[in-house]
């Protein structure tokens, strides 16, 4: 113990608000608390490993006769496809982690600090992106072992990878919410998969949408995850952004703003 | 005062770490606090004694901003715990009866993070933490993640936590539950070493032993109602410094030898359920010579006396007329606050 005495509470600056910065940078600590939770289980990064791999393998070489004639000719189809599937499916991890880590006694502790509300839920989504960078930056790199060639270049693909991991972190705040408000991590999972399940494969993901029923059409053009893919084969099949970048990215922001403040609300809540 | 936003209001009679005024905290069905006021003087360790269930963590939990109660208000050095949270938390440190540390970061990781939080920069952060490390004999452990720490080891971190911003009150939730004694002596030491550099602590425990070796003044707390504020004197003089035990031998005496306890004595006493044993607080030493008179007088034969140093249970036969035994449906709740 140190001799010195306290602070008197008459010489403390006490705020009542958090500033704007300050919020910031307790998220960017929050954030390097994910990461060097990464870092010390680096087991946790088996989903985003294989599952690019495995599923890039899969479904091109299952769909790739069928829908294009070869494989070669599908694989500008079905990489932004499969890139979307699997990036979004990573960002359910991210609400089954926040309910398994609110549990844990630590989450007091950030509760009775003096920072920002959103901190420790930003922090640990921001952490995530880190998951969404290695399942893009492995998707493509499958793809080009494969032999896609994206015509838009390196620098449209670089664009296209932010997209999805921009987009990919708005939706986790979807995920984010069910983790606070779910009892058990595993029921996490279970809604968050069937809420995505039907989204990612009610697309243009895999298939050419003009195959489908019209009714399933109908839904299929309005889905955003179509939105989100056709905006990644623009960038990268031809190295044009067009009304579909548009729509996602102002989905993403759409989905932030109404699931960040009411997952916040919700973890205040559940104390 | 300068640069404050909130709205302090200062307090007639001196300076008050604490006041809460009729704290309700309702689980479903379950009243987990039921009117609970508090005091505590600046500079003082006030201890919150109650067996398991009684309360007492739910109380914690809202005074320190981690609950919102139901009904009644908390002022901490005159801040309103729901007005002004903020600031409350910036002039509190919370350690909880379970590690409120990260289990998958080592000591310094831990400490880092939360000196980062708390606006030191990245060179005072480091040095905060060896400090802290070195001040509760963790260095050797720094390293090492959590998940190898003893029991004590985790709770000496989770206080060094609680430490970083030297807050002016402290909330200690059972701290030295579970630890073996030597670990419970230097905690004991710890926290008077703090009160001294000026800190508030508030603590919580159920071992009367605890609260006589540290507070200056208690609340028994039981069912989420107060049943008992004072000092350590006052509480002990009530509950009487040691308790009779006399064991008769004749069983059918039980009732004639209660009487006779109960009217020497001018206590209440209790009957253990084996029978043929009275339990009752003795005050007054003295009285146990004329007490052993008239049973003698009585013709009522003893099987065996003792006398015991008061303990938890005492305390609760005397002021709650009911035992400290755990009470089931509370019980179930406070884990559910410690869960959440």
């Amino acid at each position: 113990m140190n001799n010195s005495s306290i602070t008197p509470i008459e010489r403390r600056h006490l705020r009542s608000k958090t500033s704007f910065r300050q919020s910031v940078r307790h998220s960017l600590t929050m954030a390097y608390r994910g990461l060097l939770k990464i870092r010390r289980t680096p087991e946790q990064l088996f989903d985003v490993t294989l599952q690019p791999i495995i599923f890039t393998l899969m479904f091109t070489y299952i769909f790739g006769g069928a829908i294009s004639g070869d494989v070669l000719s599908y694989l500008p189809i079905i990489i932004p496809g499969i890139l979307v599937q699997t990036v979004i499916t990573t960002s359910i991890v991210t609400g089954v982690q926040l309910r398994e880590d609110m549990d844990k006694g630590v989450f007091d502790r950030f509760k009775s600090l003096p920072i920002a509300r959103i901190a420790p839920l930003a922090g640990a989504l921001l952490a995530d992106t880190i998951r969404y960078t290695i399942a893009t930056v492995l998707t493509f790199s499958m793809g080009y072992v494969m032999g896609y060639r994206p015509e838009g270049g390196l620098g449209f693909v670089v664009l296209a990878a932010l997209l999805v991991i921009v987009c990919s972190w708005a939706i986790s705040w979807i995920f984010a919410f069910f983790g606070v408000i779910a009892r058990t991590a595993s029921s996490v999972q279970g809604i968050s998969m069937i809420v995505l399940f039907p989204l990612t494969f009610l697309s243009n993901a895999f298939v050419p949408a003009d195959t489908l029923p019209s009714w399933l059409q109908w839904f299929v053009k309005i889905n955003p995850i179509s939105h989100l893919v056709t905006a990644v084969r623009d960038l990268t099949n031809s190295g044009t952004a067009g009304w579909d970048l548009g729509i996602s990215l102002i989905g993403a922001a759409v989905i932030v703003a109404i699931f960040a403040p009411i997952t916040v609300r919700a973890y205040m809540r559940r104390t | 005062m300068k640069n404050v936003n909130g709205t302090k209001q200062k307090t007639a009679s001196g300076e008050w770490a604490v006041e809460a005024r009729g704290l309700v905290k309702n689980f479903g069905d379950n009243r987990a606090v039921d009117g609970v006021d508090l005091n505590v003087r600046a500079g003082t360790i006030y201890g919150v004694l109650g067996p398991n269930g009684a309360g007492k963590t739910t109380t914690i939990r809202m005074l320190a901003t981690l609950l919102r109660a139901d009904e009644g208000t908390t002022r901490i050095f005159g801040y309103d715990v729901a007005k002004d949270p903020n600031i409350v938390r910036q002039l509190i440190g919370v350690t909880g009866q379970y590690a409120s540390v990260d289990e998958s970061l080592s000591a310094t990781e831990n400490l880092i993070i939360f000196s980062r939080l708390l606006g030191l920069s990245r060179v005072e952060s480091k040095r905060k933490a060896a400090d802290l490390l070195e001040e509760f004999s963790l260095t050797e452990a720094a390293k090492r993640p959590l998940k190898n720490f003893s029991g004590g080891m985790r709770r000496r971190l989770d206080l060094a936590a609680s430490l970083i911003a030297q807050p002016p009150l402290l909330f200690l939730d059972e701290p030295t539950t579970g630890l073996d004694p030597r670990t419970r002596n230097q905690m004991w030491d710890t926290i008077r070493r703090l009160v001294k550099t000026g800190s508030t602590v508030l603590l919580t425990t159920q071992y009367l032993q605890e609260a006589d070796e540290l507070a200056d003044r208690i609340a028994v707390i039981d069912h989420g109602r107060v049943v008992a504020e004072g000092t350590v004197n006052e509480l002990k003089a009530s509950v009487g410094t040691s308790s009779l035990h006399l064991s008769i031998q004749n069983q059918q005496d039980i009732q004639h030898a209660r009487q006779t306890v109960e009217r020497v004595l001018q206590v209440q006493s209790a009957v253990s359920p084996e029978g043929a044993k009275i339990t009752a607080p003795m005050a007054d030493a003295d009285l146990v010579t004329d007490l052993l008179i008239a049973l003698r007088e009585a013709r009522i034969p003893l099987a065996e006396l003792s006398v015991q140093k008061p303990t938890l249970d005492e305390v609760f036969l005397t002021i709650t007329g009911h035992g400290a035994e755990e009470n089931e449906s509370t019980n179930s709740h406070k884990s559910e606050g410690v869960i959440a």
